[in-house]
């Protein structure tokens, strides 16, 4: 195994298209890995993981492209030609007429001046600067960049609040303003029920889950995962509740947050009571606040929509049941349950419900400090790996995006004799890969044969989040999933349950 | 209430060109931005604690308030204060003799025997010693390709009407062998004479009894009629005859000479170009001085270096090298021929117009790549490193949006886009003159340098 670096100053390539182009030449026969980075502090340090950094890449600069390639010291000539073309070849969309692109914030908005909301996904470093200059333009921003100091978050939001606009993020992954789903998001329709997430992914799950009972969305505002530590006090929260306390097409509201700390969850719970507006909460927390009157407090997003599904509709809508009717046949070896999530806050949603039936559950993301695995590219025991996590993004698109990862550690998974049952999401959505399923489906009939080769049986669980007007066809998408041999629920709870239901069948 | 729940999304996008597709697919307009890392950080504050933004807007609103006019015409030594009987003046930034280039030093010599203080070129080169250079821009005026402006040449005198403030310019000689290029010679001194003589009174006379003549107007109008008013100025000129004509007609009782003044003008398609560009002067020198502004306020090269000049530093001039003319040839001449860039003529592209409307100028496209789209890409490049847009200048084919105006020191330097010129090009030996015209990029390190000093403000 050859490993190569390459450093070509001064080349300035925005990361989305070099992650494409480390997708291709992965694809590559011979090829192990492949990362193209500009060359920051923080891309070097992650490189430094993969393999030790040569002078050169050690004293690139930010404006220095580095590749690297890790593969049979035979196809790296060839590679390296691919790299060169990939780079020249032009990007294939466009926006109005190529020339007319403008290069800065500013022109921008001069050449779109009802321009309202501006977008912001360019590295951290980078992305502060622009979320400045859109908020002095009076423009609200949706920050899906993570990477940002706490200090710059806590001033962003504040200057926001004082020119009442919404500073989304940073690290938002999804939101839905006026019906427009922005990032990663599912076609819902519009509704009563307004929701204000710190967890991107739970945002979709629950705005998904509604859908599915016919309940619309008015406004969903993610506010980035950190807004209701103790630093940031819950700042765009609170700003969010009162936007949509004020907004008359929203009814019900729904707040949603991964570990926030426990007295600003308690007054996120005052402060909806305040509303007036029936609300529920969800909190992806140990402790189990005391809810005020006229506030729901759920223990899973599902439980989250369907509080709020039955406020909407006045009927009473349950969770579902969920009950396997497969039956699997584990040999003795097998005895561990492995989760590859894409998405972080469904990946923390099935770590705790796994962990009240079957105890530790370790992850490169976990719920005790402890219970963190040494390499995240290595499972044991009962684990959950989150492969949004930038650890494994570094040079390539999130696993909603490129199923590459997810499928390499799936049929890495099917190889390990211990694994009995493997739980995947698969998230729809605009933003998200166009037919996930065509992908994952043959890989995970790849894999359950790779274990009965063994003699092995192996049980595959996915939950779809998305609704049937998503892009992907969502019948489709689950009809291909059901074809592979993979067992599908509605909803990562369920899913959750289902597995720990499975992975019990070995102990008993 | 957050007032974005009341509008329809209209979207900017800076980063996954992903995010932009699939809010476009959902029906909202959408802006995605050409997006890289900015070069040096952003500096929205000096030192002291003064917003550079709204220093900036200052500039900018004195600059949409000029009202560059024609008031009148003088004798250089008369109009242009401190312009003693042995100082002549040159394009660009400061130099000495033993930098100048050849055409500037063409031009001087060739001034010198105009003047009547040397007999020949050749004696007039023993003589510069006794003389004193200054940048035109030291006195209020600005001349192009050379510059050179001696005590007898009659200028054109531009009064700022909302400032009160003048700016001066010598009358345009023509294309070819003429003084400004550095030719000298019995031909170029029987010109300047007859300007002297026949051309200057018939127009001052003209101009006084017309009365004050709106060159902003004037400018305005010409973009709208393919002008950019730097490399192309036959819709201007074609104005400024309009403009005048009845008052010719009226003041010059002499129909030999009058038909000599009009076949002059007619024949000289750059006439206006020494009106487009006091008028910049005229404009830019109110929004000089303004404490913390990073707008700037001259550019100019004198063939050896190009300089600028900011207006939070009014009076340092930044340096650098005259970089080489990506240009179009005379015949029989070419790119070895060619003097660096020179010229006080950047003042328009300072302003606001020349190469930065050249969107409004697709018949002199070939400069900057052949096609009219080549034009408009050129004008919508200049937006990212302009502070504003005007009022009053417009493009048409922009859908009549403001020509870029108020050259940021710090946007250049964060986006590395460095202002497109046009000009002419001069031959770089004395005395031969025109070769060709083109357009360049000014050089990096003034901007850089200039950049620097802004960040110790």
């Amino acid at each position: 195994m050859a490993i190569r670096f390459v450093l070509k100053p001064s080349q300035y390539f925005d990361s989305v298209s070099l992650m494409n182009i480390a997708a291709e030449l992965q694809r590559l026969a011979g090829i192990e890995d492949a990362a193209l980075v500009m060359g920051t502090t923080a891309n070097k340090t992650l490189l430094e993981a993969v393999a030790p950094l040569t002078p050169a890449v050690q004293d690139a600069k930010s404006t220095d492209l580095i590749v690297l390639l890790v593969g049979d010291e035979a196809t790296l000539p060839d590679a390296l030609v691919t790299v060169d073309r990939l780079l020249t070849e032009k990007p294939t969309a466009t926006f109005n007429t190529g020339q007319s692109q403008p290069r800065t914030l500013r022109t921008a908005q001069r050449m779109s001046p009802h321009a309202n909301l501006v977008m912001i996904s360019v590295a951290g470093e980078y992305a502060v600067a622009e979320a400045w200059a859109a908020l002095h333009q009076g423009l609200n921003v949706f920050l899906f960049s993570d990477n940002v100091a706490l200090d710059d978050e806590r001033h962003l939001k504040t200057y926001a609040i004082e020119r009442n606009l919404l500073l989304m993020g940073p690290g938002a992954g999804t939101a839905i303003i006026n019906g427009v789903g922005l990032g990663f998001a599912n076609q819902v329709p519009h509704g009563t029920v307004g929701i204000v997430s710190a967890a991107g992914t739970g945002l979709q799950e629950v705005s998904s889950i509604l859908a599915q009972h016919g309940v619309g969305i008015s406004q969903a505002i993610g506010v980035g995962g950190r807004d209701l530590s103790e630093t940031i006090g819950g700042l765009m929260t609170f700003h969010a509740i009162n936007a949509l306390q004020a907004d008359p097409q929203t009814q019900f509201i729904v707040a949603i947050s991964k570990l926030p700390a426990s007295h600003i969850a308690q007054q996120v719970m005052d402060r909806l009571a305040a509303s007036g507006k029936p609300s529920v909460v969800i909190f992806m927390s140990a402790e189990r606040p005391v809810p005020p009157d006229g506030i729901y407090l759920a223990e899973t997003l599902e439980e989250a929509a369907c509080f709020a599904a039955s406020l909407a509709t006045g009927r009473d809508i349950k969770p579902s049941a969920g009950t396997l009717s497969v039956q699997y046949r584990f040999s003795p070896s097998q005895r561990y349950l492995r989760g590859l999530f894409s998405g972080g806050t469904l990946c923390e949603e099935a770590m705790r419900l796994w962990s009240q039936h079957i105890g530790d559950v370790w992850s490169n993301g976990p719920l005790l400090p402890h219970l963190k695995l040494p390499n995240s590219h290595h499972s044991h025991h009962h684990c959950a790996i989150d492969l949004g996590e930038e650890e494994f993004t570094l040079g390539r698109p999130h696993p909603m995006i490129d199923n590459t990862l997810r499928i390499q550690r799936l049929l890495q998974e099917s190889h390990d004799p211990q694994v009995a049952v493997i739980q995947m999401d698969v998230v729809l959505g605009y933003g998200a890969h166009p037919n996930p399923a065509a992908e994952l489906g043959p890989a995970i009939a790849q894999a359950r044969t790779i274990a009965q080769l063994d003699n092995r049986d192996l049980a595959v669980i996915v939950s779809i989040t998305g609704t049937p007007n998503d892009p992907q066809n969502y019948a489709q998408q689950k009809s291909l999933l059901e074809a592979s041999g993979a067992v599908v629920a509605g909803s990562n709870a369920a899913a959750s349950r289902l597995a720990v239901v499975a992975i019990s069948g070995v102990h008993s | 209430m957050n007032k974005l729940f009341n509008q329809p999304l209209s979207i900017i996008n800076i980063g996954l060109p992903r995010f932009a597709e699939s809010v476009q697919a959902q029906g909202v307009p959408t802006l995605h931005l050409d997006w890289s890392p900015p070069l040096v950080p952003h500096y929205s504050h000096t030192r002291n604690g003064t917003s550079i933004d709204a220093a900036n807007q200052e500039a900018i609103e004195r600059l949409l308030a000029g009202r560059p006019m024609i008031v009148g015409l003088g004798l250089a030594r008369d109009v242009i204060p401190n312009l003693t009987n042995h100082t002549i003046l040159h394009a660009g930034p400061p130099i000495e003799w033993e930098h100048m280039c050849g055409p500037t030093r063409g031009a001087i010599l060739g001034a010198l025997v105009y003047e009547g203080l040397a007999p020949d070129p050749e004696a007039a080169a023993t003589m510069v010693d006794e003389l004193h250079f200054a940048p035109c821009h030291h006195h209020h005026a600005v001349g192009p390709m050379a510059g050179v402006i001696s005590p007898s040449m009659p200028v054109w005198i531009i009064e700022n009407a909302t400032y009160g403030n003048r700016a001066y310019c010598t009358l345009n000689e023509g294309l070819g062998k003429v003084l400004r290029y550095g030719a000298y010679g019995e031909e170029v001194y029987q010109r300047l004479h007859w300007m002297a003589d026949i051309l200057y009174p018939i127009l001052a006379e003209a101009v006084a009894f017309s009365g004050p003549i709106d060159l902003r107007s004037m400018i305005a109008q010409a973009l709208h009629m393919g002008d950019e008013c730097h490399n192309r100025n036959r819709a201007g000129t074609s104005l400024l005859l309009r403009a005048l004509g009845p008052a010719l007609a009226r003041t010059c009782t002499n129909t030999e000479y009058l038909a000599q003044v009009l076949e002059f003008i007619d024949g000289n398609d750059h006439f206006f170009l020494n009106l487009a560009m006091p008028a910049a002067k005229a404009t830019l020198e109110p929004a000089e001085g303004i404490e913390g502004s990073t707008i700037i306020t001259i550019m100019a090269r004198n063939g050896t270096d190009f300089g600028i000049q900011v207006s939070g530093a009014a009076g340092q001039w930044f340096t650098a090298p005259a970089a080489q003319v990506d240009g179009l040839y005379l015949p029989g001449y070419n790119e070895d021929d060619a003097n660096p860039d020179i010229g006080d003529s950047t003042i328009t592209e300072t302003a606001g117009y020349g190469a930065f409307a050249m969107a409004g100028a697709p018949a002199i496209a070939s400069f900057v790549g052949g096609t009219a789209q080549d034009a408009i890409a050129t004008t919508l490049e200049m937006y990212t490193i302009c502070f504003a847009e005007h009022q009053h200048l417009t493009i048409p084919a922009l859908e009549f949006r403001g020509t870029p105006l108020g050259l940021d020191v710090r946007l250049i330097m964060e986006t590395g886009i460095l202002p497109k010129l046009n000009t002419g090009i001069a031959h770089k030996h004395p005395g031969i003159g025109m070769v060709g015209a083109g357009v360049l990029r000014a050089p990096y390190q003034s901007f850089a340098d200039a950049f620097e000093a802004i960040t110790t403000w």
